[in-house]
């Protein structure tokens, strides 16, 4: 359909116009896909061939050795890297490949870094009610008003990252492990409908590490998460399906006994990983 | 509505009561005392209040900037003469031909250059409200133009700072030329009267002040409004970490430059309200010198609070005027020594002292309300 019929047409509002919910269709499967996706720099092959698929409410671990493409592929995913070859779509709908990054953004794909960076001279309630989606021009900002329904939204990710009782606080004197729950929780704020959470239990205390896994768990099925970390107790514990990656493509794939017990998977990096310990 | 939020906050309506209580006191002791009384105020002492007013007002443009968005900017002195060079304008035009020369339209450094006509920027200023709407137009397209400049490179930090005071340095300079048409290095001065007001009368003088305390209560009122606005807490996370707030969605170049030319536009006012007092404009204003004494009264006073900078205005214009008259030379060490001091021993600046005894006590009242 050309652009003129598109606009003639007046059963349905115009794209810009429509409310800012993610149109990502899932209806006719996987929420991400990737086929053949390959990026080299300077001749070294970071993604090679790689074939990934995630399925929408799904919770999946990336693991991998060091320098396996798991930084990379989330670099690719969220438009700040360019694959040489291969496809990678978003829903059924949207090709990820032709969008820049705050387009992706926008589209619901959220992405925590592994050094949380949160706003701390503010408190957990502003440092949430700043990342909300919202009309972000000076002057709406400057006469935005605190609404009932953000304040509701503001409680109900304050009470599934358990940082209720802390809201008032400056952000600045939270724990390591508070400071990547309200990062989460500011992901969250975007209703996103990826979330991509690059190392989250690195530095954190054996509880911490536990609600971190409540907290992951929970966070599934309303939203498909991608988790990539090195921590294998961790992964133990909330994993279902777990991706191995090695060299730029997948290795192996399954449940967590499946995966540890591929005589491939032990010779690259589970068996390493055990006589060092 | 967001311009009503700051009334809610106590810290505001204390600041306006002080505020109100001390500029009514000036005008009481000031109208009812007779001469020989030792409480009356002074005629004298009425124009220096409202010159620390002004100042106050100055200080509070810099500290919204400064504490809220992190731009120390070191030429603001530059949108306060700004301002004060539009009102010198419109009092030299309401000189008419009561001039040395007594040339009807021409000011008289004019006739001095022998100039014909006047030029043609200085047309309009005989309207008050013309002039008065260029004491905001002209430091508000000027930081409009620079910040966006400015902020659109990203140009942050210690550059920014060089940067504007290499622009306040640069219009001093170009100021002191007389073919400017800004009156050269004696600047505007020997007016007569303000909106029909005679400005050597000592009920012109009372009001200039009360209008600066308003002045000072409604830029108050507005920078408190955008604090406590989203746009403040925008404003805030952009200095603790201005990448991740532009990953959240914001455009902090726009943000920095809207915050940046409201507070010039109040810079401005404060700068027009003070030339009327003084009695004179020059480019001595447009110094560096000066633009850093202000940041200096706002790190004395303690920042990203406004009202720490209203404290530290007054306090050290009132040291300043106090200093300069019993040694003259030792002032700029003495305000060397002030900085110093402030950074070393006060690094939250005199407010910061108020917030902590006022938590101290705020924590002994719990402690003992249970025994």
């Amino acid at each position: 359909m050309n652009l003129w019929q598109s606009m003639a047409r007046r059963d349905r509002v115009f794209e810009f116009l429509a409310p800012a919910i993610s149109p990502v269709d899932v209806r006719h499967g996987p929420i991400l896909y990737m086929e053949d996706v390959t990026v080299s720099f300077d001749g070294f092959r970071a993604i090679d061939n790689l074939n990934l698929t995630i399925d929408d409410g799904e919770l999946r671990c990336i693991i991998g050795p060091n320098g396996a493409g798991k930084t990379t592929m989330m670099d690719i995913i969220t438009g700040k890297t360019r694959p040489d070859t291969g496809d990678v779509w978003f829903g059924s709908r949207h090709d990820l490949l032709t969008m820049n990054e705050p387009e992706i953004a926008s589209l619901g794909i959220g992405r925590k870094f592994q050094k949380p960076t949160v706003f701390e001279a503010l408190t957990v309630f502003e440092n949430l009610e700043l990342a909300m989606t919202a009309d972000k021009r000076v002057i709406p900002t400057l006469t935005a008003r605190l609404t009932g329904d953000v304040r509701d939204r503001i409680e109900e990710v304050l009470t599934m990252i358990q940082l209720a009782d802390q809201q008032a606080q400056p952000a600045g004197i939270l724990s390591h492990g508070q400071k990547q729950w309200l990062e989460i929780g500011m992901l969250l704020m975007q209703r996103p409908r990826l979330l991509l959470v690059d190392e989250p239990v690195a530095g954190m205390t054996e509880q911490e590490m536990e609600r971190t896994a409540e907290l992951l768990t929970s966070l599934a099925g309303k939203q498909s998460v991608v988790v990539v970390e090195h921590d294998m107790g961790f992964v133990r514990s909330i994993a279902r399906t777990v991706t191995v990656l090695h060299q730029g493509s997948v290795l192996a794939e399954g449940s967590m006994d499946q995966v540890q017990s591929d005589p491939r998977v032990i010779e690259v990096y589970l068996g390493e990983s055990e006589e060092a310990a | 509505m967001w311009l009503s939020r700051p009334f809610n906050e106590r810290s505001t309506r204390l600041f306006l009561l002080i505020l109100v209580l001390a500029v009514t006191l000036v005008t009481i002791l000031h109208l009812a005392l007779p001469p020989e009384n030792p409480l009356y105020v002074s005629g004298y002492t009425v124009g220096l209040l409202g010159k620390y007013l002004c100042y106050a007002l100055l200080a509070v443009a810099v500290d919204l900037v400064w504490g809220y968005l992190g731009i120390l900017s070191l030429g603001h002195g530059a949108f306060f003469a700004l301002g004060g060079y539009a009102m010198g304008m419109y009092l030299m035009r309401q000189i008419g031909d009561r001039g040395t020369y007594g040339d009807p339209v021409l000011p008289d450094f004019m006739v001095f250059l022998n100039w014909e006509s006047l030029p043609w920027y200085w047309h309009g200023f005989d309207m008050a409200w013309f002039a008065f709407l260029m004491v905001l137009l002209a430091p508000g397209a000027l930081a409009l133009v620079f910040g966006y400049l400015a902020f659109r490179s990203r140009v942050t930090g210690v550059y920014l700072s060089i940067i504007t005071q290499a622009m306040t340095f640069a219009l001093m300079l170009a100021f002191f030329r007389n073919e400017m048409g800004f009156g050269g290095n004696n600047g505007l001065t020997d007016f007569y009267d303000i909106l029909g007001f005679d400005l050597r009368s000592g009920a012109t003088r009372l009001g200039l002040f009360i209008a600066s305390g308003v002045a000072l209560a409604l830029g108050y009122v507005l920078c408190r409004a955008i604090v406590a606005s989203k746009l403040g807490r925008v404003c805030v996370a952009s200095r603790d970490a201005e990448a991740r707030t532009r990953f959240l969605g914001y455009r902090v170049e726009r943000v920095q430059l809207f915050v940046f030319v409201v507070s010039a536009m109040l810079a401005g006012v404060a700068g027009a309200l003070y030339v009327p007092q003084v009695g004179i404009i020059n480019p001595s204003e447009f110094e560096p010198l000066f633009s850093i004494e202000i940041v200096v009264w706002v790190a004395l006073g303690g920042r990203a609070t406004l009202y720490g900078a209203v404290i530290g205005a007054i306090l050290v214009n009132y040291a300043k005027t106090v200093f300069t008259g019993v040694m003259p030379d030792a002032w700029l060490f003495a305000l060397g020594g002030l900085f110093v001091v402030s950074t070393v021993l006060l690094p939250k600046g005199i407010a910061g002292v108020l917030a902590y005894r006022r938590k101290q006590r705020n924590e002994s009242d719990t402690t003992e309300v249970p025994a």
